[in-house]
């Protein structure tokens, strides 16, 4: 070795070489992680979904299947909106601080709605994914599934399985095992009470 | 190189490797398999290959998972998946041209692999073992692209599997029954689909990645032959090591990365710009879906089994039977395992044998491309007789060789190994 | 279609040199540019409205084609869609098989890989290629793809051409009028120059729906191109400074 090894010049190549090989990795490896992605097939079956909720009778309430999963297009009575501000006290999370929702549907307070009278949300109970039942009548002393929710009653939503309940706004009341409001998804409605789950602004759907 | 001067951080990495070194045979391992592993100093261009190969085989394992996960090994769905794919899956076309472009990069990689051995005499004593592992690996190499070439049910992949199994048929007596077991049905459908997808992505995936292991060890436990044939452990220095050796970490790990970036440059310059290749990868009838009914019209295999398809339409049928076609593309692949033992020339190299052996090689590599050409044209004009020519040469070059090593001229070998770096 | 590619497999296979001596017309050349989005736009319009109500593009969905040729959602919406169809849907045309193969003796082809398959100069060549043809079911044969059983559905644009035919006699000394090619006809609404860019157009249409990554797979070869070659770069002179060692 009659040379002398300049080994400054060999760590900054190494360092050099090694550096952009690591870079090559990182960008070989980004299509195949999302390769995972939900593909153009997942998102056309999880398109938003179109309803026409002029039909509904009051009290009435219809499910539609979004990306797989029950929403809950309800139209509440007179009687129930007017009544929805009252029972904050029995209720778990009255403001929906903890609850997932769009802002918009935050901001509308005890409603929970775009518009109060049709109530949409995502028809799964927060504590394990049961479907719950809908008793929309106040005090109507009716029995879900063998149980009578009583005469204090505001209306609301039922889970059969280990006895959550919800008002009409689909908030949890206290002492039930739900620990949530149920979720309510992004959707837009609007004045020919066309309804668009899915996203925030019926324009995105073109 | 006190003790005391060792931070505590390069104590702890080393108390680490020592308690994995005391369950792990990890520094033995890569002491001698990589940084002290003695390879002669005069590899040249044509020594990239076995560490390309190694770097395709990768490429076809992972692209090729990431494919299953989209692919649908049914009838039905397979071409619409292989669509989906391409169009649907995010980045799912790039995924599959690698596979695609991975499969022929693979074939060219092997074919140049293997020429270097017919070059310097690589399978000759003691390497007889790693040419004949290197050769089932060839075998299983071509039964893994063939069924691969099946999976996305175009048209030619259908009649591709359709001709080709065919080809079991011919053996006489057997021949009809084991054409139903092999296909599954009365023609190639489903089953043979479903089949076929498991073997590709499974069984012989697992096989090829076993004899790859089996390749390697008989490799390093005999040691890499050189351009000039010449046994380095024959002359070693005072510290043990081979005198025209040097260690593979690092001296031909920084050379083989020269091959690697050399080989992405083009790999990826064929995905990105031509994945198609002119209609040699991805063959242009493959791109509609399967037809039982409608053959396409110019019916010819991948180009890297063009060779051997050309041997196969080179015989005619006689007495009664198409089988000789068969056999004789079988011995074309048989043939090679016994390269170790043709060669009766008393030194490996080119570099020292004779003008018979450099004609006959280059007669060799004629004929191989010549085949190639004409498995890819239909068997008319002047095609069947330079398909009978070709196919004599092929042969002539394996079966003659015991004789024409023997009476061939020969230059001294040197002591040491000549021209590196 | 099945019938003559059957035919052709029967004459290709035995005799591959038959096929030669028979009248084939080479097909002729397509200049096309995946880049050139207008051309797209427009060829995908003429398309919708010329060719989808029997052919489909059962592996492209409207909203890639919209986002790939800058088709904004409404006017797709308004122009080129079915109204029983959503932007994430497939292609479809809106004619039943059964009834395709009941009108035309076959089902129309997928064309979302014709490109691929046959070549986009086929299509070119397939779209100028008919010619008025009495003994046919819809009155018009064609050049590229004798006996075709498609209607030609652009006759009010170019017009109907006609064939012109030439005697020849062959070498056992029979005389027989064999297609030469074909002049211009009447009745179309295009001069020829436009109806090249028309056909032009939707050809380029086809080989985008072909391959819909192809444009963006060639700009990203580019800087895969140019970080292999500093990666080869930086090999090569490690290699070398390393290699200062062997002797």
């Amino acid at each position: 070795m009659a040379e002398k090894i300049d080994h400054s010049r060999r760590r900054l190549l190494t360092a050099a070489t090694v550096g952009t090989g690591a870079i090559g990795v990182v960008f070989a490896a980004v299509p195949f992680l999302a390769s995972w992605q939900p593909s153009a097939r997942a998102r056309a079956l999880g398109a938003p979904v179109e309803l026409d909720a002029s039909k509904l009778e009051p009290g009435q309430m219809v499910v539609v299947a979004w990306r797989g999963q029950p929403i809950y297009v309800v139209r509440r009575t007179p009687d129930v909106i007017a009544h929805l501000g009252d029972h904050n006290d029995l209720l778990a999370d009255p403001n929906s601080d903890n609850s997932v929702q769009p802002e918009y549907i935050k901001a509308t307070g005890a409603a929970r709605a775009r518009n109060p009278e049709y109530w949409v949300g995502l028809g799964v109970c927060t504590h394990l994914g049961c479907a719950p039942s809908s008793a929309q009548v106040r005090r109507g002393e009716f029995q879900v599934a063998g149980v009578d929710l009583g005469k204090d009653w505001p209306g609301g939503f039922y889970c059969a399985c280990h006895g959550s309940k919800y008002d009409a706004s689909g908030r949890v009341f206290k002492n039930v095992p739900a620990p949530k409001n149920l979720t309510i998804p992004p959707y837009a409605l609007d004045k020919n009470l066309r309804i668009v789950i899915g996203v925030d602004d019926a324009s995105q759907t073109a | 190189m006190s003790a005391s001067s060792d931070s505590t951080g390069a104590g702890n990495s080393r108390g680490l490797i020592a308690w994995i070194d005391a369950r792990f045979p990890m520094t033995k391992l890569w002491k001698e398999q990589v940084a002290e592993y003695y390879a002669p100093k005069n590899f040249n261009f044509w020594y990239f290959f076995g560490s390309l190969a190694m770097l395709v085989l990768v490429n076809q394992i992972v692209t090729g998972i990431f494919l299953t996960m989209d692919y649908k090994p049914n009838a039905a769905e397979a071409f619409g998946s292989v669509q989906y794919i391409m169009n649907d899956v995010e980045w799912g076309w790039l995924i599959r041209y690698m596979h695609t472009t991975g499969a022929s990069a693979f074939f060219i990689v092997v074919y140049l692999h293997m020429f270097r051995g017919l070059m310097y005499g690589s399978a000759r004593k003691p390497r007889e073992l790693i040419w004949i592992f290197g050769c089932l690996i060839f075998v299983l190499l071509m039964a893994e692209a063939f069924m691969g070439y099946v999976l996305p049910w175009g048209n030619m992949s259908f009649w591709g599997a359709q001709v080709i199994t065919s080809l079991f048929g011919s053996l006489p007596v057997i021949g009809g029954s084991l054409l139903e077991w092999i296909r599954g049905d009365y023609v190639i459908a489903d089953a043979t689909l479903n089949r076929f997808f498991a073997l590709h992505v499974a069984a012989l995936p697992l096989a090829l990645i076993f004899l790859v292991i089996a390749h390697l060890m008989a490799l390093h436990e005999v040691g890499s032959n050189n351009p000039d044939g010449i046994e380095i452990k024959k002359l070693k220095g005072p510290d043990g090591h081979p005198l025209d050796g040097i260690p593979f970490h690092p001296y031909y790990t920084v050379k083989d990365m020269v091959g690697v970036a050399g080989f992405l440059l083009i790999f990826c310059a064929v995905i990105f710009f031509a994945p198609t290749f002119g209609g040699f990868f991805l063959e242009k009838a493959n791109f509609t879906p399967a037809n039982p009914l409608l053959t396409p019209p110019d019916i010819t295999p991948v180009w890297y089994f063009t060779p051997f398809y050309a041997m196969l339409r080179a015989v005619p049928s006689f007495a009664g039977t198409q089988v000789w076609g068969v056999l004789v593309m079988g011995s074309a692949i048989v043939i090679l395992f016994f390269v170790p033992w043709l060669d009766r020339s008393p030194v490996k190299s080119i570099r020292y044998k004779g003008p018979i052996y450099k004609i006959m090689l280059t007669l060799f590599v004629l004929s191989f491309i010549t085949l190639g050409d004409v498995g890819m044209h239909p068997p008319a004009g002047i095609y069947p007789l330079l398909a009978r020519i070709g196919t004599a040469v092929y042969f002539a070059f394996f079966l003659l060789m015991p004789w024409y090593t023997k009476i061939d001229r020969v230059k001294p070998v040197p002591e040491r190994v000549t021209g590196h770096a | 279609m099945l019938k003559r590619l059957l035919l052709i497999a029967a004459i290709l296979v035995p005799c591959g040199a038959a096929l030669a001596q028979e009248a084939s017309f080479p097909l002729q050349h397509v200049h096309t540019n995946i880049n050139d989005v207008q051309s797209l736009q427009r060829g995908a319009r003429d398309f919708m409205n010329y060719c989808s109500g029997c052919h489909s593009l059962r592996y492209l969905r409207y909203e890639r084609m919209a986002k790939d040729l800058q088709i904004p959602l409404p006017l797709l919406k308004e122009n080129l869609m079915l109204t029983s169809t959503k932007p994430l849907d497939h292609i479809l045309s809106a004619m039943p098989a059964k009834d395709a193969v009941k009108w035309f003796g076959v089902a129309p082809p997928d064309l979302t890989l014709m490109a691929r398959y046959m070549g986009k100069d086929y299509i070119y060549s397939f779209l100028k290629g008919f010619y008025a043809d009495k003994t046919r079911l819809w009155g018009v044969n064609n050049l590229y793809k004798p006996n075709v059983a498609m209607p030609f559905v652009l006759a009010t644009l170019q017009g109907v051409q006609k064939p012109v035919y030439k005697s020849v006699t062959d070498s056992s000394g029979h005389t027989r009028m064999q297609l030469v090619g074909v002049a211009p006809g009447t009745g179309g609404s295009m001069t020829p120059a436009q109806y090249d860019e028309f056909v032009t157009d939707i050809t380029n249409f086809l080989n985008y729906t072909a391959e819909p990554i192809k444009a963006e797979r060639r700009s990203l070869g580019v800087y895969v191109m140019l970080f292999l070659a500093l990666f080869f770069v930086l090999t090569y002179l490690l290699k070398k400074e390393y290699w200062k060692d062997v002797h």
